[in-house]
């Protein structure tokens, strides 16, 4: 996790507000970063994590979070983290065999009109099976649901709508019933205004997203163009209601993924430049 | 089941060590099987092939990860999208991995008799029949050395290496690789008019020519020992997949030729189930896509994101650009659209974005683009505006007016 993150955001792994739905959103860009500074941040904090790995496999995350002083396999092991790994699952999908009928998760890929239902069984099932904790086993805290990523979905021919019911669903099950965190990402390409380019659903999907979720942090790339030392801006949304009704409270950070972690710094105060 | 980095390859056999009595495992690297034509990366020991374009594999950061696919969008005539195609293939050749071709359009063995010659100095000419070279094998008499007998014996190729040491080899375009050596490596083919598809009530979107496509690959993956999972005992080696020309039309795809085509999702889903099938096998894929023929930015944005690796090309051939003072020591310009960060958290994006490339005779060279030293009478510079494609031209005085007149003194 990083720390300078966790200090923009109030939030420590003893102290982090429970019910939320944070939405991750790039671009343009990559914001896959953060996804590993979640993945970490919750398993430091002895959340139990449903982890939905739909681009990348797992010894990616587990290389990666290994940098960031967490073991993927350890926590795994110990049922800390449920991980699915939709490449390897997709598959026995996409290539039917014909002996067995292949897992149930990856269904929409067989027929994308039939929607991501099977997909929010497996994440119902594994978030609610922390509330039966058998003798001796571990007690973990709310559960985490991080998805990575949600585009890939529309990619695959599942509509925006289809999506847009799904991480309500998974929302209703587990920031309102289980006091549990919700992490998405979800990835854009071209400009924001653009309406007539919309045929993948993309912009409809992040609008929709924004209006769930109470957190929403936004990845870009410059405004003024490449530059190597300042990889790109990300722009924090408090959408949560705070207490004297204020709605939305916007901040703007600068940002560079190092080997090891991130630093976040206010615009135009890299060490690069100063 | 990683992008391959060379700590798995090596796992296994280290378990499979008598010598397990304590628990302290030394971290060198002296077990690891090495597979010929590949290093580790610098940045994070992942396992790289060369793709054949040695300044190419300098802005994909050293190499191409095994277990990842380049996307490479191609040129209005598909003339050096298929040239870098035909180095990768050669470079697998050179470095004795084993091949596959697919393509729709023209017969995968015509596009494997295309292959430039390499440039040997120091690679072994393997012939097929690996012979032992025993000292009493009889040479034919006339060739029997009369002078220098005493090297009669030794085997005719210059090194005594079993394969190439170098990573990364250079090519004459100008010759066609010599048939023995092309055929002592292994290939596999997918020619589309030999595979009728058959009917099937599936309403998945993969489109049928793809997923015969898919099929087809894992069935050589699998029976020839690729994936990672497979057993050590045999020695290990790379696949180079080489798909041409992907979601044109005479793959069944209408993604090319409609704006809003019904077969939208057909090549992004082939293209997350190849991906699915590299992370698990110790292969490396290149697709050529005729993204100029692609009228949709978002499908082309999410083509992009479902591969790791990502260049266009630009010919100037056919376009003004083609006289155009400025670009005449350049084919045409490319743009490196991704670049991908497997196993780390920060990605090696090059220096430079305007890049440009020319195909010599012994070497396809990508440059940063430059302005010529201009040595003519007239000291005329064009103006800014008619650079247009966004390349920051490093240009002193690049803004004066066109017609500028030699200043006289």
């Amino acid at each position: 996790m990083y720390t300078e993150l966790n200090s923009i955001l109030s939030t420590g792994p003893d102290s982090f507000t429970q019910g939320d739905f944070i939405l991750v959103s790039d671009r343009q860009s990559d914001a896959s970063f953060l996804i590993h500074h979640f993945l970490s941040f919750y398993l430091r904090a002895r959340c139990k994590v449903c982890f939905l790995g739909l681009v990348q496999s797992f010894s990616h995350y587990s290389a990666v979070s290994q940098r960031l002083g967490v073991s993927l396999a350890q926590a795994k092991e110990k049922g800390q983290l449920v991980f699915l790994e939709g490449l390897n699952e997709s598959l026995s999908v996409l290539i039917p065999q014909e002996t067995h009928a292949g897992s149930q998760d990856m269904d929409f890929l067989r027929d994308p009109a039939v929607g991501l239902r099977s997909l929010y069984e497996f994440v119902q099932s594994s978030v609610r099976s922390s509330v039966g904790v058998e003798e001796g086993a571990e007690e973990w805290g709310p559960p985490v649901l991080l998805v990575d990523d949600l585009s890939v979905l529309l990619s695959l021919g599942v509509s925006a709508g289809a999506v847009l019911d799904f991480s309500h669903y998974c929302r209703a099950t587990v920031c309102s019933q289980l006091q549990g965190n919700m992490v998405m990402l979800v990835r854009c390409d071209g400009e924001e205004e653009e309406e007539d380019g919309d045929d993948e659903g993309s912009e409809r999907l992040l609008k929709g997203l924004t209006h769930q979720c109470s957190l929403a942090l936004n990845v870009q790339g410059l405004p003024t163009g490449y530059c190597r030392d300042i990889h790109g801006q990300v722009e924090v949304c408090w959408r949560r209601r705070q207490g004297d009704g204020q709605n939305a409270q916007k901040k703007l950070f600068q940002y560079k993924v190092h080997d090891k972690g991130a630093s976040f710094f206010a615009r135009g105060t890299s060490s690069a430049v100063l | 089941m990683m992008a391959a980095p060379v700590e798995s390859v090596c796992k296994p056999s280290a378990e499979r060590s008598p010598f397990s009595a304590t628990s302290f495992q030394k971290k060198s690297r002296s077990k690891l099987i090495s597979i010929p034509g590949t290093r580790p990366s610098v940045q994070n020991g992942q396992l790289l092939v060369s793709t054949g374009v040695t300044s190419l594999d300098f802005l994909l950061g050293g190499g191409l990860a095994v277990g990842t696919v380049l996307l490479i969008e191609e040129d209005r005539y598909d003339s050096y999208s298929r040239m870098i195609l035909k180095y990768f293939l050669a470079e697998g050749v050179v470095c004795r991995h084993e091949l596959f071709v697919a393509a729709a359009q023209d017969n995968p063995d015509d596009i494997l008799q295309e292959l430039p010659a390499p440039i040997l100095d120091d690679v072994a000419i393997h012939k097929p029949a690996e012979q032992p070279r025993l000292p009493c094998e009889t040479h034919d008499s006339l060739d029997s050395m009369m002078i220098a007998w005493r090297y009669q014996n030794l085997p005719k190729v210059q090194s005594a290496l079993a394969s190439s040491s170098r990573f990364g080899h250079y090519y004459d375009v100008s010759k066609t690789m010599e048939p023995e050596i092309r055929q002592a490596a292994k290939c596999h083919r997918f020619y589309l008019p030999e595979h009728p598809t058959e009917s099937s009530t599936t309403r998945s979107p993969v489109l049928k020519s793809y997923s015969a496509l898919l099929r087809s690959l894992q069935e050589v993956i699998h029976r020839e020992g690729f994936d990672v999972a497979a057993s050590m005992s045999k020695s290990r080696n790379i696949l180079r997949i080489g798909l041409h020309s992907l979601g044109s039309a005479l793959w069944d795809d209408d993604l090319s030729c409609h704006d809003n085509p019904t077969h939208r999702h057909s090549l992004t889903a082939f293209l997350y189930g190849l991906r699915a099938l590299l992370r698990s096998s110790l292969s490396v894929a290149v697709v050529t896509v005729p993204s100029h023929l692609i009228q949709d930015r978002a499908l082309m944005g999410s083509i992009t994101r479902l591969c790791d690796n990502a260049i266009a090309l630009e010919s100037f051939k056919g376009s003004e650009r083609e006289t155009n003072p400025l670009y005449k020591d350049f084919h045409g310009l490319l743009h490196v659209r991704q670049v991908p960060h497997l196993n780390c958290l920060a990605n090696q994006l090059p220096d430079h974005k305007d890049l440009a490339f020319k195909l010599k005779r012994k070497q396809f060279s990508i440059e940063r683009l430059h302005l010529p030293p201009d040595l003519s009478e007239t000291v005329s510079r064009v103006s800014r505006g008619e650079l247009a494609g966004g390349a920051t031209v490093a240009s002193a005085c690049g803004s004066g007016t066109s017609g500028n007149k030699h200043l006289d003194f």
